[in-house]
């Protein structure tokens, strides 16, 4: 649905980083993953301590009063003219695509302009804009990839994950049945009408155990929430983790990821 | 067998336990898997080797170029058809249209309608109306036939008795008209065009749907795949077509990508076994076609829906379903469950318009916006923008934007807006806000383990042992300590 084309910058010395809400208390471990991908390609990255939450969850649900608001305290934390990388397609899709529609008519439009023409999903980040160089020091393993709905049709980076994973020598990668098909979530959604969404992440997790999968790896903490939140509630042989969790591990030779 | 009552069907708001009900039902969900499956794969093999973004890009144009000039385009489209013979109808709305098409069939002394799909005579409940009136409307595409038969109502747009596997269908057909149960399709299809043949030959009037009306040459056009539209708009002496002020387009040049377009969304065909374009009725010197030609135009709350900005761009729908297709809730749920006309994510964003968001308001929140709904129409509709629009507008969340679609605020209730609002006091207090979460962390071994409806399937997410504004304070601190640069640091 990002119909524009983008031209993806030359790589900066600083960005600033955007951790989203879900990764500040669920995964930190993700966040800090994506910090240091970032500072191995030389960026200095800049976490502004304000930051609190895009405004997402108020503006699916049609309170777009109090998500404007939530959002207005975001948008004074970048004033650098450097991008915003985002470790979420959903969150990034909110900022780059909706703040516009949010902030129109009110006062600070053109902030809201800027600050969303610069706001990067971080792998896309990582692949197109700093060129990453990935050396696998991981034992061999099986993934399969779960590109979040937002990142492949609002931020357009679908390509993006299967093209890292790629870069792995020691990961084979497994494709599940549907790929594209929805897990579930959708915020409020998998709450308003839980035998839906249940319906839904029951196939999803069944896709991944059927195309052989120990571990799932996604782009965004509200599918990994719910589809390893299943796995776990099911008892289904498998677990998931943030993508960026994934890189680090594989690059640092460690296994500190918050694995659920 | 998936038996729908029509008592279901009604009111709208029941959406829950009917999609409940839907999902306990193992054949139905087969049948819209398998089905769905299909269509996305037959789709996709249609649009193989053409550039489809530059094609909805132009689909998308013409529509909004139509409906930018909707009402010169219609007044044209008027009277051209009146030149070629055709009458023109004006209808507000159902009922009006209901009232015109009868008054038609009581001139004429019509007893007997064939009716050929139609989804705005759905829309508009004409069957039951014209029965009501002593008139015998009769189905003839075969989908439309089988949903009649069985006493229900479309679960798709293009394919209506979708719901139904092979072996519904035969033992339906064995009940109602004695045909010997089959698994044959072709046999099963043959026993119903043998019935529906001497209906046609006997109708008085036909009744049909459009798909495109072209203003500048007054041609109706009819998009089909069994010839029963052009049996229906040729055989009886009297063609009443009927449809929404919205599907006019300038020119025939215009129809044409409309027509690609269409036929691949829908059902991946390049061309449909018929295409029938209807400009006047039976001339002096032609042997067959009906000697009377009528158009109905029904508003039904388009014009509504047209005067918003943003909301026009509902009316660019040229009725594909290619969006039920690929929604993983109309797949999971299927089309009943919605409960109205149109269902899935067309219809979350065309019914509120046509019954207000009172009536509908759980429709444009069954949805997760996971956008492939957007992603593949045609004409580009951005179906899931026009989904959240219809939530803050059913909440009434945005004083910014104030608007009035019917039924506008019939979903705000105090707590709920309580709840957004305490949200939006610690979201909008970064010290606060870094606090409770630091101490909800801290805290976290005291988290309850079970959290409402989500935790009925899955496992809670457990509360990370530090926030990532604390993981990264204190990297920070680290660093400064050792006077590495500077990062992870507030600017």
């Amino acid at each position: 649905m990002t119909d524009a084309i983008r031209v993806y910058p030359a790589k900066p010395d600083k960005v600033y980083f955007f951790g989203t809400c879900l990764v500040d208390i669920f995964y930190p471990d993700a966040g800090v993953a994506g910090i240091q991908l970032l500072e191995r390609e030389g960026i200095e990255v800049v976490f502004p301590q304000d930051q609190t939450c895009c405004g997402q969850p108020a503006y699916t649900s049609g309170y777009h009063d109090q998500a404007r608001a939530v959002a207005a305290a975001q948008l004074d934390l970048f004033p650098g003219d450097y991008p915003i990388v985002v470790p979420s397609g959903s969150c990034g899709g909110m900022m780059r695509k909706h703040y516009p529609d949010l902030f129109r008519d009110a006062p600070q439009a053109a902030k809201a302009e800027s600050v969303a023409g610069r706001i990067w999903e971080l792998t896309d980040f990582l692949l197109n804009v700093c060129h990453i160089h990935l050396d696998d020091l991981g034992e061999p393993t099986t993934v399969a990839l779960h590109t979040s709905c937002t990142a492949r049709r609002e931020m357009g980076v679908a390509g993006v994950g299967p093209r890292l994973l790629q870069k792995l020598k020691n990961v084979s990668v497994v494709e599940q049945a549907r790929p594209e098909e929805c897990c579930g979530f959708g915020g409020t959604f998998a709450v308003r009408h839980p035998e839906i969404s249940t319906a839904m992440v029951t196939d999803k997790v069944q896709a991944f155990v059927d195309a052989g999968a120990p571990e799932f790896v996604t782009t965004d903490c509200g599918c990994l929430m719910n589809i390893a939140g299943h796995a776990d509630n099911t008892r289904q042989p498998l677990t998931g983790q943030h993508i960026l969790s994934f890189l680090w591990q594989r690059v640092s030779a460690t296994d500190d990821g918050d694995r659920v | 067998m998936t038996q729908v009552s029509e008592a279901d069907h009604s009111p709208v708001k029941s959406f829950h336990p009917r999609a409940r009900e839907a999902l306990k039902n193992d054949q139905l969900r087969g049948n819209f898997r398998n089905a769905m499956d299909g269509l996305m794969g037959k789709r996709t093999k249609a649009f193989a080797g053409w550039d489809l973004e530059a094609l909805r890009q132009l689909g998308a144009g013409v529509r909004q170029r139509s409906l930018a000039r909707l009402p010169d385009l219609l007044l044209q489209l008027e009277s051209r058809l009146t030149d070629n013979g055709i009458q023109v109808h004006w209808a507000e709305d159902g009922d009006e249209a209901c009232r015109i098409i009868r008054d038609i069939c009581v001139e004429r002394d019509a007893k007997r309608v064939i009716k050929g799909k139609s989804m705005v005579s759905e829309e508009m409940e004409l069957n039951h109306y014209l029965e009501e009136h002593g008139i015998e409307a009769l189905e003839s595409d075969l989908g439309e036939y089988i949903v009649q038969m069985a006493g229900e109502t479309p679960s798709h747009i293009i394919m209506p008795a979708i719901h139904k596997n092979t072996e519904e269908i035969s033992e339906l057909l064995h009940n109602k008209t004695g045909t010997e149960r089959s698994h044959d399709v072709n046999y099963l299809t043959a026993s119903a065009r043998q019935q529906l043949r001497e209906k046609f030959m006997q109708a008085d009037v036909g009744i049909s749907g459009v798909n495109f009306a072209v203003a500048e040459t007054g041609t109706l056009c009819l998009v089909e795949n069994e010839g029963n539209g052009r049996m229906t708009t040729t055989v009886p002496p009297c063609h009443i077509a009927v449809t929404g002020i919205e599907k006019v387009v300038a020119t025939l040049d215009e129809m044409a990508p409309l027509l690609a377009l269409l036929t691949r969304s829908a059902t991946g065909q390049h061309l449909t076994t018929y295409f029938n374009m209807i400009s006047r009725p039976r001339q002096p010197d032609e042997l067959d076609g009906p000697e009377a030609v009528h158009l109905v135009l029904v508003d039904n709350g388009r014009s509504g829906i047209y005067q918003d900005d943003e909301l026009i761009d509902t009316l660019r729908c040229i009725r594909c379903g290619a969006c039920m297709n690929h929604c993983p809730v109309y797949t999971r749920v299927g089309g009943h469950a919605y409960g109205t006309t149109y269902p899935g994510p067309i219809g979350s964003i065309l019914m509120p318009h046509l019954l207000g968001l009172d009536e509908t308001r759980h429709l444009p929140t069954a949805s997760s916006l996971c956008g492939a709904c957007g992603e593949v129409c045609p004409v580009k509709i951005p179906i899931p923008d026009l989904l959240v629009r219809l939530r803050r507008e059913s909440v009434d969340g945005d004083k910014l934007h104030a608007s009035g679609v019917q039924g506008h605020g019939s979903k705000r209730s105090r707590g709920e807006a309580l709840i957004w609002h305490g949200w939006q006091w610690l979201h909008e207090r970064p010290g606060l806000y870094r606090f409770a979460m630091a101490m909800a962390t801290r805290l976290r071994v005291l988290q309850p383990s079970r959290a409402g409806a989500w935790s009925r399937s899955r496992t809670t997410p457990k509360l990370a042992s530090k926030t990532l504004h604390q993981r990264v304070g204190e990297r920070a601190r680290t660093t400064e300590a050792t006077s590495r640069p500077v990062s992870g640091g507030e600017l």
